[in-house]
């Protein structure tokens, strides 16, 4: 397949598959809490997302006069390219990849880091206290999680000797790296929960103590951009835990494509329904819980598989 | 003077006799006039003196006293300024009124005494335009501060229609919101200190987590809460004035609106005033109804405060849940009554209609149901460690700063003093209930959850006995004065008929006289105080909130920490802004 109308139809696959995620969030956060959620628009409410969509895009594009004009622009920007981007190197079955990259864990970690810039640059040029609040909130957050977040991931390369993601998940025909991995595995899932700013990690728009964070002042398609953009993250951090721990497409009788499918989307479904059962700390027990626990944790775990592959490998 | 109660003998003692004078009421309530000299030295000596001190000043109001007739015993006064204070040893409560001459006339400010006095003067000054020497910062509290008037002055027009046009020109309007600007010398703040510069966050009117139209004032450095000043006013609908516009009858469906959360409760305390001024019994059944109602709105009201508090803490979805269970509540209320958040059920001696058939199965089955799903609440957000730690220990306070700042109700038992109304003074019956009074220790914000729902499970025990106990009978009593007036001998023999008549064209004429009565409401103690002259409306109808008292303690409990334990304390404290405001 041509390489150019495979990025096009990937990066449209992805915006469609998190529109369903945002349906799947609705629907089933709606069932959790004894409510129907969307079902009125289109076959239980599959098309709510689309009409969204169309109201969201006939919105005025408004910018606040006090805001920093070009950065409150490109802020929304930011998220949406750099969590696209890291789909490219997600093998979505044998073959079905964008780019192989050799580092391709690198290129992932690289761009999430990028996208703290979204969040921050946002909190500052709204120009607004609220705003800016959830903006420092968002650097404080994401900068120390993702120290561990990387550190989890080490685990899993060191087993695989490679950063290619490919790679990675042929290493799993044996025996999936949750398992062996199981301890990076929880941290990178608590790391991904704080990477997508969501509940409990929800500090930087915590709606009841900052109104929406760092996003108060946006509307139509720029908020619609940091909308979508937790939602492709969603679906991101999703797919990455099954290429990393649970086998990416590896599984019997299913297609593979179809068993990354219904594996991420088990993924999201746990997201939305921690979503709807806990509450939110506060800002110095979040960074405490994640400095004093989450990073030892991660070291340790990081010394442990350095020193078994060590000792196997005499 | 034999009749006197042991504290106005002691008073008389202490400052001899003349200086007080002893005022009869129809509650009964020990009340003595003391002139404005004195006032500060007697208040201070009442707040603590040992043996039987009133450390609580649970109400300051003021009457206008120029047009009322009915005034046998009382010395000459204008304004009069009432102070009701509240006695946990004795059991008892105290009102002290001050009798002032002229216009405008001012009064000591008792704000060195009681700190909770602040807020009181103010509303006072708003409402009467009475002056108070020594209050630091004078303002206006409930209406706009470009308001002229002051409302509950007799001369003071109570419809908008009297008012005139309404203009707002544009001038008007950049006048009007440069008054609501916000100077933080105005409050004794500073924004600048040593090397750094505070920054002001302004917290709503509109904002998720105010519950309401409550505006906060916070004065930040970094996320840290330096200090908090709470605006109030913006809910503010003249509910006192209303009831002197009203006929006692016509009153009670505005009574459901002040705490709107809470319904039938609110009826409760007014009627009760009301029907002490008339001297009317309730019967057994009407009692027993009234009970049921008022502890199935508890159970409501308390259902909507810990769903918002969960949610201010993050949590998303128990509001959900508690307002699917909220519904469910109303569905017996509206099979009761035929309303659901403002049924304006309760009636001058007794309810407005006999409880319908198959209202004892629905009340069980609500009694079942609620039992199973507040297990499955302690399991999802009390015992959620996540959601203490967020909880325990933020915006604690001591017994003795509670009492300080008026607060009542749960604030009182979450530091862990044992006190409810309905054991310690029983009112409307509630003496042949059983229930137990929920008290913590810490005084925190999950403290106040705790009891909260601690005296859900007792609601439902009280409405388990309600069921097991519905006495058969009258649900009204036949007392002339009580509303709609018995019509069964209307057509045999005419004093019938004239009643009849009187209480269905103008409303029934209540004795001249003054009464107030207190309930433990949902959010805190609530009562109303009432005077009436012999007329068909009342003279002067004050509402003591507990909410009032609450927000004005916010500042007291979340200077020094961080912004997102202040939305926790605002959660804790159940108000409602209608309440506040009035």
């Amino acid at each position: 397949m041509n390489p150019v109308l495979f990025a096009i139809a990937l990066v449209f696959g992805i915006l469609f598959f998190a529109a369903f995620v945002i349906w799947i969030e609705r629907r089933f956060l709606a069932l959790v809490q004894e409510r129907y959620g969307p079902n009125r628009v289109g076959p239980l409410g599959l098309v709510q997302v689309i009409a969204d969509i169309i109201k969201i895009l006939t919105k005025e594009n408004w910018i606040p006069p006090f805001a920093d004009k070009g950065v409150f622009v490109i802020a929304p920007m930011i998220i949406m390219v750099t969590v696209l981007a890291s789909f490219a190197v997600i093998p979505l079955g044998p073959g079905i990849v964008a780019s192989d990259l050799d580092v391709g864990l690198l290129f992932f970690l690289a761009m999430s880091s990028l996208a703290v810039y979204s969040v921050a640059l946002a909190g500052w040029a709204s120009n607004s206290k609220f705003a800016l609040l959830g903006g420092i909130r968002a650097v404080g957050q994401m900068v120390s999680y993702e120290v561990f977040m990387g550190i989890s991931l080490l685990g899993v390369v060191l087993q695989t000797g490679s950063f290619s993601l490919v790679a990675i998940i042929e290493a799993q025909r044996r025996l999936w790296f949750c398992v062996p991995q199981f301890v990076g595995f929880v941290v990178f899932f608590i790391a991904g929960l704080a990477e997508t700013r969501r509940i409990p990690f929800d500090l930087p728009e915590a709606e009841s103590e900052l109104v929406a964070g760092y996003h108060t002042e946006y509307s139509g398609f720029k908020f619609a951009m940091f909308y979508l953009g937790e939602y492709v993250g969603i679906t991101l951090i999703s797919s990455m835990i099954v290429v990393l721990f649970f086998g990416g497409w590896l599984g019997p009788w299913l297609p593979p494509f179809l068993w990354f499918v219904v594996k991420t989307l088990f993924f999201v479904v746990v997201f939305v329904l921690i979503r709807g059962s806990l509450p939110r700390p506060r800002y110095d027990q979040l960074i405490g819980f994640g400095w004093k626990l989450m990073f030892p944790l991660a070291l340790a775990n990081l010394v442990a598989t350095g020193g078994i592959v060590l000792a196997l490998a005499r | 003077m034999a009749e006197h109660s042991e504290v106005l003998r002691e008073l008389e003692g202490r400052f001899g006799t003349g200086t007080i004078q002893v005022q009869e009421t129809k509650d009964g309530m020990p009340t003595a006039w003391v002139s404005s000299e004195q006032l500060r030295e007697v208040l201070g000596h009442l707040k603590t003196s040992s043996g039987g001190s009133y450390p609580l000043l649970y109400d300051l109001t003021a009457i206008d006293e120029r047009n009322r007739k009915h005034r046998e015993g009382q010395p000459p006064s204008d304004f009069t300024v009432v102070y009701q204070l509240q006695s946990f040893e004795r059991n008892e409560e105290l009102r002290i009124k001050v009798a002032l001459q002229g216009e405008r006339p001012s009064a000591p400010s008792v704000t060195g005494i009681w700190k909770n006095a602040n807020f009181y003067e103010r509303e006072v000054y708003d409402m009467f335009g009475l002056g108070f020497e020594g209050h630091p910062n004078l303002s206006r509290i409930l209406m706009p501060p470009w308001w002229e008037g002051h409302p509950l002055r007799k001369e003071h027009p109570a419809r908008g229609t009297e008012l005139g046009p309404f203009v707002m020109d544009e001038a008007e309007q950049e006048r009007q919101l440069e008054m609501l600007r916000f100077r933080p010398e105005d409050w004794g703040m500073k924004s600048q200190a040593e090397g750094h510069e505070y920054f002001f966050v302004n917290i709503g009117p509109q904002h998720p987590s105010a519950h309401g139209v409550l505006r906060v004032v916070a004065q930040m450095d970094g996320e840290v809460v330096v200090d908090l000043v709470p605006e109030i006013g913006f809910h503010h609908r003249g509910a006192e004035k209303m009831g002197e516009r009203q006929s006692w009858h016509t009153f009670i469906p505005y009574t459901d609106r002040i705490d709107y959360l809470a319904g039938s409760m609110n009826n409760f305390p007014y009627l009760l005033s009301v029907e002490k001024l008339a001297g009317i019994e309730v019967p057994p059944r009407g009692k027993v109804i009234r009970i049921l109602m008022a502890e199935l709105f508890r159970v409501i009201s308390h259902l909507v405060y810990y769903g918002t508090f969960s949610q201010d803490v993050g949590q998303m979805s128990p509001v959900f849940y508690m307002f699917n269970d909220r519904e469910k509540g109303f569905d017996i209320v509206e099979a009761i009554t035929g309303g659901r958040m403002h049924p304006g059920w309760f009636r001058i001696g007794g309810v407005a209609m006999d409880l319908p058939e198959g209202w004892d199965s629905m009340v069980r089955g609500f009694i079942k149901y609620m039992r199973r799903r507040l297990k499955d609440y302690d399991a999802a957000i009390m015992r959620n460690r996540l959601f203490q730690a967020r909880t325990k220990g933020i915006g604690a306070l001591s017994l003795d700063e509670a009492i300080e700042w008026g607060a009542t109700g749960h604030f009182l038992r979450a530091c862990g003093l044992e006190w409810d109304l309905r054991k310690k003074r029983p009112y409307g019956g509630y003496e042949t209930f059983e229930f137990d009074i929920p008290t913590a220790s810490h005084g925190d914000s999950y403290d106040r959850l705790l009891i909260h729902v601690e005296e859900m499970h007792q609601s439902l025990r009280i409405m388990e006995q309600c069921l097991a106990n519905m006495p058969a009978g009258p649900y009204k009593s036949d007392h002339p004065l009580a509303v709609p007036p018995r019509k069964d001998g209307t057509m045999q023999d005419i004093e019938t008929l004239i009643n009849h008549f009187l209480g269905v064209s103008w409303g029934p004429v209540i004795p001249a006289g003054e009464a107030s009565v207190t309930v433990e409401a949902t959010k805190g103690n609530n009562s109303y105080y009432l005077v009436s002259d012999g007329g068909t409306t009342s003279y002067r109808t004050r509402i003591r909130t507990p909410c009032f008292a609450h927000v004005q303690m916010t500042p007291v409990m979340s200077r020094g920490l961080t912004i997102s334990d202040l939305v926790v304390i605002l959660g804790s404290v159940d108000y409602v802004l209608a309440d506040v405001d009035r």
